[in-house]
């Protein structure tokens, strides 16, 4: 198969699977606004009709897939026009490519792993069939997001998933801690949402249409200065909705949902919506090399930042979510790096999904079986009862440590291979960010699985029921395989070839280059750093004070208080100024005039009497007045 | 000649004035009003005469028959409040104020 360095053109298409692709978004609509209308009575029902809505939409995906498959590759971009909104000018319609396809996958598979692992998660939730219902929206809109044919339909869905993801950080709203996490979680992707917006504005400004395809083919005549402004722009919003800096500081908080809502935001959906926008948008980015550049180093400066907080954090999920930050980091970087990145990116994308996805739901399990306590500080020699979850906790850790053979090890090296290439200083900081990883998460393994046990008396841990235990058996399988199946001979690369272009020459894939070996031996290094900090030694129950470069990370690199001390004071300042001004000019000027007129008429009521004689010498002074005023004038 | 008649005029209107503004009685007020307005027709008859035409004596019947209608009202008016307050001083129906 030839490489091809152009895209595909779409060709319209209404058979098939494909042709009722809509069906994928419609399902978990449907279960969405069952659930929510459906009220009390159907709480018995609830959790399974959800399931059957991600499940339904997942059958609808793989067929989907199998058909786009069946085509040649230069046919495999597939346009499904449902409604001409503004005939001739707005078209609403899906986009069924190789990327599309792979992201609806994605989503629709984990996603189903994670609605049947809600099942038992949340059993003992009387709001069970809410959270189920919100699960069904977010997967409803993630796939909008990623098969809308053009940026409109795609900003719905992005809208779409912010709203979804505020109401599933906030479910467990009785938590003031919950509910200002979600409040912050939406209010930064608000920030994003705002480039976004801006950006595409621009798109419609530069090109007078919003249909990728017009767009793309057109971005090749705009100048390099209008596709840079609009690169950026879309950076912004990628920013904020995949986490990266200087927007991550929701990711950590966002952490209050229920552990499967965790593992939706930061394995299938959400955060991987950044990665998508600037994957899809390469036609634009390729156009404009500084904002190539700018993501390249958002990238880079991302897997290092969640790298650090990843190793200070003693909450397990904290540490996962930091690690997220730092995955999602690497995709960014690839992103930004052009057509020999997008495939690496979107094949780390999806590996990524499936042992974030396992480590989520892995924590969620052990946080289930030890009453919710999420200090790792209190866990440790958990492998002997907890089996099931440790074995394919380990999985998911040796596969995003990048362990020889298993999933992150192609997919990640492959990133850093390609960084490597493409500049040299981003390449040794991506090389640094895996030694940290090795570290960070050999550090949560050692801590949660042995070592002395450090349980709280009250803590009885037990193995998790199968209806949560299966779908991280699934999940781990797709976390030791997956990536040697998408990276070896190029499969996933020539798969995506027609929807994101590829390089001319073909990465052939080489485990002994210097790169990897060095990769390796400092996530070794890691590893063992690990072990001996947390593995032999003993953990003590509180967190040592550590040095400043411990605070520094333990309180996520001064992130909030940045945002506190140049957004959020500032901004309080300039509301208390607003309202000192209202209070004191805009309503003084109108209560001042209203207590003058009331007070001078008071004043003036006084005249009114009621005696009609002096209504009558009034009158009579009046008239005199008057006379003598005619006089005067009538002599000139 | 018409002088004498103007100042006399002028004095009936300025006293008829004065009682307007100085008795308390209604009844006297009343009075009062009515010297002023034939003060003013004895003005007008005076200056008809001295023009020689007729308009100053159409003026004053048109006074009168006002005058009329006025003192019919007026004292329907001050007869009502002396019933219901059980008096004719101007100075107690004082209600319309502030």
């Amino acid at each position: 198969m030839e490489p091809a360095s152009h895209v595909a053109s779409i060709i319209a298409h209404s058979g098939g699977a494909i042709g009722v692709a809509w069906l994928m978004i419609a399902f978990p609509l449907i279960g969405a606004a069952a659930l929510l209308l459906g009220g009390r009575a159907s709480d018995k029902y609830g959790h399974l009709l959800g399931v059957l809505m991600a499940v339904a939409s997942f059958v609808v995906a793989a067929l989907a897939f199998f058909q786009v498959l069946g085509f040649q590759p230069g046919e495999r971009r597939r346009g499904v026009p449902l409604y001409d909104f503004i005939p001739g000018i707005a078209k609403v319609g899906l986009l069924v490519d190789p990327l599309s396809i792979s992201f609806c996958l994605l989503i629709t598979f984990v996603g189903s792993l994670i609605h049947i692992y809600s099942i038992g998660y949340m059993s003992h939730d009387p709001a069970r069939r809410r959270f189920f219902a919100y699960l069904n929206l977010f997967v409803a809109a993630m796939l909008l997001l990623v098969l809308a044919d053009n940026y409109v339909g795609l900003f719905v869905g992005w809208e779409g998933v912010g709203l979804a993801s505020y109401l599933l950080i906030g479910f467990w709203q009785h938590k003031p801690s919950a509910a200002t996490a979600a409040k912050k979680a939406f209010i930064v992707n608000r920030v994003g949402d705002f480039g976004l917006l801006i950006g595409i504005f621009t798109i419609f400004a530069t090109f007078h249409s919003l249909a990728f395809a017009d767009v793309f083919s057109a971005a090749g005549g705009a100048s390099s200065g209008t596709l840079t402004a609009i690169g950026l722009l879309l950076l912004v919003g990628a920013c904020g909705k995949s986490a990266q800096l200087p927007l991550q500081s929701w990711l950590l908080d966002a952490m209050e949902g229920p552990t499967p809502v965790s593992a939706l935001i930061h394995a299938a959906t959400m955060v991987t919506a950044g990665v998508y926008l600037i994957v899809r948008s390469g036609p634009i980015f390729q156009g404009a090399e500084a904002a190539q550049l700018v993501v390249t180093i958002v990238g880079v400066a991302t897997l290092l930042a969640g790298a650090i907080i990843g190793t200070a954090k003693d909450d397990i999920k904290k540490a996962l979510a930091g690690s997220t930050m730092s995955q999602i980091g690497y995709m960014v970087l690839a992103a930004g790096i052009g057509p020999a990145g997008y495939a690496f990116a979107i094949a780390h994308l999806i590996t990524h999904g499936f042992f974030k996805a396992d480590l989520f739901l892995g924590a969620g399990s052990v946080m289930h079986g030890m009453n919710d306590e999420v200090n790792m500080r209190k866990y440790g020699g958990l492998r002997k009862v907890m089996p099931i979850t440790f074995v394919t906790f380990l999985i998911g850790y040796l596969a995003i440590i990048g362990f020889p053979l298993l999933s992150g090890y192609f997919t990640k090296d492959g990133i850093i291979e390609v960084a490597m290439e493409h500049n040299a200083i981003l390449g040794w900081l991506a090389v640094l960010g895996a030694g940290i990883t090795g570290f960070y998460m050999s550090r949560l393994v050692f801590m949660t699985f042995f070592g002395a046990r450090r349980w709280e008396p009250t803590a009885h841990p037990h193995e998790s029921p199968a209806v949560m235990t299966w779908p991280l058996i699934i999940l781990s399988i797709g976390a030791l395989g997956l990536g040697a199946f998408l990276i070896i001979g190029n499969r996933f690369m020539t798969f995506l070839a027609p929807a994101v272009g590829a390089p001319e020459e073909l990465p052939s894939f080489n485990p002994f280059t210097a790169t990897g070996l060095v990769t390796l031996a400092l996530v070794a290094i890691g590893v063992a750093f690990a072990w001996f900090r947390y593995g032999a030694a003993e953990v003590p129950a509180v967190a040592p004070r550590g040095s400043f470069l411990t605070t520094f990370a333990r309180r996520d690199l001064y992130g909030d208080a940045l945002n506190e001390a140049l957004f959020m004071r500032p901004g309080q300042w300039l509301t208390r100024l607003a309202v000192f001004f209202d209070n004191r000019g805009i309503d003084g000027l109108v209560n001042g005039l209203a207590a003058f007129i009331g007070g001078s008429s008071g004043r003036m009521r006084r005249i009114q009497t009621g005696f009609v004689r002096s209504y009558a010498l009034s009158i009579f002074v009046g008239a005199a007045l008057l006379a003598g005023a005619w006089l005067v004038v009538g002599n000139l | 000649m018409t002088t004498h008649y103007l100042v006399l005029s002028a004095l009936l209107f300025a006293i008829g004035g004065v009682g307007v503004l100085v008795r308390r009685n209604a009844i006297v007020v009343f009075m009062c009003v009515e010297l002023m307005l034939n003060a003013c027709n004895l003005a007008f008859v005076t200056f008809a005469r001295q023009n020689g035409n007729l308009d100053g004596q159409v003026i004053a019947f048109f006074v009168m028959i006002v005058a009329a209608a006025e003192v019919v009202i007026g004292l329907a008016i001050i007869v009502t409040i002396f019933r219901t307050r059980r008096s004719a001083s101007v100075d107690d129906a004082s209600l319309l104020k502030h």
